[in-house]
């Protein structure tokens, strides 16, 4: 095994070209993807967690999306040049990916079964049959009862919860060395979203894949990352170990987030009010000079808005974007 | 499945047996007499004209008429031609063939338009090739197919002189040449109708195209590294040809009313223009008649594009 990560973003930047201007929804983004590790990107919407997601298995649609510049290095390959062919071979052979919207996601003309067996069929040559019996094996790994007779089922055969269980069942079909999985329960209720996690956990423990899980819920990254990735406004802000971001939040955004966390314990008690981050995401046609979280900050001081704050190492593994914290092998 | 076809073949009768009533009605009420031409005919005095009206109960009232009418249609007898003296199911039967030739060559062209050309121009939306089947498509539908019938015959029959621009049911050949000249005198209302058709269509498919290939299931299927064609024709072609074969079904009955003013322009003798002849000698039996499958087409298509699209969307059943 070698000890490189297993994907690697570099000074990503994807951005969109509309009618109003060029949208820069990813502006170089750093995110690195350790062999069988659980990252979550978090941040809140249209932060750009999305469209680097996507970008990794190339999905966005080009135009009117672009890759104006970095890598995305899978296994050493930067998969940004690679021909469409190519990027076929990747796509659910070595990286799977689960979608956020279990009850569009599936095609609704075709049964499970067959929807799994075609992923199966093209990256593994296999028979009709053999395809249709690995579907059902996989049906039945991801814990839906009567796997055999499900198979057969269409998609409006089975509710949000058990949709999603048959999305990760295609995505990990072929045992992808890694598995995207973009807010995989948000569109699901809160028991269905426990299920789904913990069904993600146990995949991870039993096929060993790395899983690359992005979200906007703070519970959801405490419950199944070992790193996180805070992303705003199409950067990376924040990137630590689980323990370090929940135990010491460095950057002002950050600590924003975990405050907003809903506490039912609290809420119940003692009445208080839920802390929100005030202000508004900025535009992403045309973003502010300097930190983007500046206009919201409440350490915001004349220099945040000079320059980018870069994003550096303040403890060993723990980097942070903001200049109140000195770098610590300057 | 099949209790629900039956069942939409039982609601059929009570309505097409309104059409009839509503038909009958009509054609009464139009002005105009079968045996105004006797008139005129000095040899024929006017009380034999009115004990023929009589003997074929022209002067009965509405109602009587109207029950006669239909049962003796339920006894399979479809009426007697006022003007050609010969059984309206036979005058049918033998316009039948040469209709139906036109237009089933006419929808096979327009389907192989349009399928193709919509979903080319919808998976590769605004480039040159999408402004060119649309401006193209838009020329097609925008001209009626007596204009562009007229057209073709200057050009082709009149001027270049390549092709007949009368069609013929009795062709004394046999044979290769038989079939040859078949070929070529049908080229040009084949082209008329298909054409128009497929013109119409290629826009339908286009936009049932294009609203299919933004549906996540189809980023779904790229993210199962299918290559672009088997997304294409899998998972977005199937898909979009649900809302296709409905209207190809439902406007098979209008179809058949198109076809009327284009056999009339290339001297077709097919049904339609029997039915213009017919209204124009008020031969009432035979505008019934001819009318009354028009109905029958119209009501069928419809039960034909309900069950093909059962067939085709798993998520509709018909139990």
């Amino acid at each position: 095994m070698n000890d490189a990560p297993l994907l690697a973003l570099h000074g990503l930047k994807v951005h969109f070209k509309t009618d109003d201007g060029m949208v820069r929804a990813v502006d170089g983004v750093d995110l690195t993807v350790n062999r069988a590790e659980t990252v979550c990107v978090v941040g809140e919407s249209g932060c750009g967690k999305t469209v680097t997601a996507m970008t990794i298995l190339k999905l966005i649609a080009m135009p009117p999306g672009r890759i104006v510049a970095g890598e995305i290095r899978f296994e050493g390959r930067d998969l940004v040049p690679l021909p469409p062919a190519e990027m076929q071979k990747i796509r659910s052979k070595e990286i799977g990916f689960v979608f956020q919207e279990p009850m569009t996601s599936l095609n609704p003309v075709y049964t499970v079964g067959q929807q799994i067996a075609e992923t199966v069929r093209q990256h593994e040559g296999l028979s009709r049959r053999a395809a249709m019996d690995r579907a059902a094996e996989m049906l039945r790994l991801v814990n839906i009862p009567n796997p055999q007779r499900r198979v057969n089922d269409y998609p409006h055969q089975f509710s949000g919860g058990m949709r999603q269980r048959v999305m990760i069942a295609m995505a990990l079909s072929c045992n992808p060395k890694l598995l995207i999985a973009d807010e995989p329960t948000t569109a699901l209720d809160v028991t269905i979203q426990a299920q789904i996690l913990e069904l993600l956990n146990e995949m991870k423990q039993r096929l060993g894949m790395a899983v690359l899980l992005i979200t906007h819920a703070m519970g959801v990254v405490a419950e199944t990352a070992q790193r996180v990735v805070v992303m705003y406004a199409g950067k990376v802000v924040e990137e630590a170990t689980v323990e370090a971001l929940f135990a010491d939040p460095r950057h002002p955004y950050t600590q924003g987030l975990i405050r907003s966390i809903p506490r039912i314990d609290l809420a119940a008690t003692t009445h208080t009010r839920l802390e929100a981050i005030p202000g508004t995401v900025p535009s992403l046609l045309n973003p502010p000079i300097g930190c983007r979280f500046a206009a919201r900050c409440r350490h915001a001081m004349p220099d945040c808005v000079a320059a980018e704050p870069p994003l550096r190492e303040v403890t060993p593994g723990h980097k942070v974007a903001c200049i109140l914290y000195p770098e610590v092998h300057a | 499945m099949t209790n629900y076809v039956v069942r939409r073949l039982l609601i059929a009768i009570p309505s097409l047996l309104g059409i009839s009533l509503i038909l009958f009605t009509v054609l009464a009420l139009a002005p105009g007499d079968p045996f105004e031409e006797l008139a005129t005919n000095p040899a024929i005095p006017p009380d034999v004209r009115a004990a023929l009206r009589a003997s074929l109960g022209l002067d009965d009232p509405v109602w009587t008429r109207y029950f006669s009418w239909l049962t003796a249609m339920l006894r399979g007898d479809w009426g007697y031609s006022f003007v050609s003296r010969v059984n309206v199911d036979q005058l049918i039967l033998a316009r039948l063939p040469t209709t139906l030739a036109i237009i089933g060559a006419s929808q096979i062209l327009a389907l192989a338009i349009a399928l193709p050309v919509g979903v080319m121009a919808a998976t590769r939306p605004y480039s040159i090739f999408d402004q060119v089947a649309n401006t193209l498509a838009f020329i097609g539908f925008s001209l009626p197919t007596f204009f562009t019938g007229l057209l073709l015959i200057l050009l082709f029959s009149i001027t270049l002189d390549w092709l007949p621009f009368v069609y013929r049911a009795d062709l004394s050949s046999t044979g290769w040449t038989w079939l040859w000249e078949q070929v070529r005198q049908s080229i040009m209302p084949v082209a008329v109708l298909g054409l128009f058709q497929g013109a119409a269509w290629t826009r339908f498919v286009r936009s049932a195209v294009l609203d299919v290939i933004r549906l996540d299931h189809v980023t779904t299927a790229r993210a199962k590294g299918l290559p672009e064609g088997s997304v294409t024709l899998r998972h977005i072609v199937r898909n979009a040809l649900i809302p296709v074969v409905t209207l190809v079904a439902l406007q098979m009955p209008t179809v058949f009313g198109g076809a009327i003013v284009t056999e009339q322009i290339f001297r077709i003798p097919g049904i339609g223009s029997l039915l213009i002849s017919a209204i124009l000698a008020n031969d009432t039996p035979v505008i019934m008649a001819v009318t009354f499958v028009f109905a029958i087409l119209v009501v069928f298509f419809n039960l034909l594009a309900d069950v093909i699209y059962g067939w085709l969307d798993p998520r509709i059943s018909y139990s």
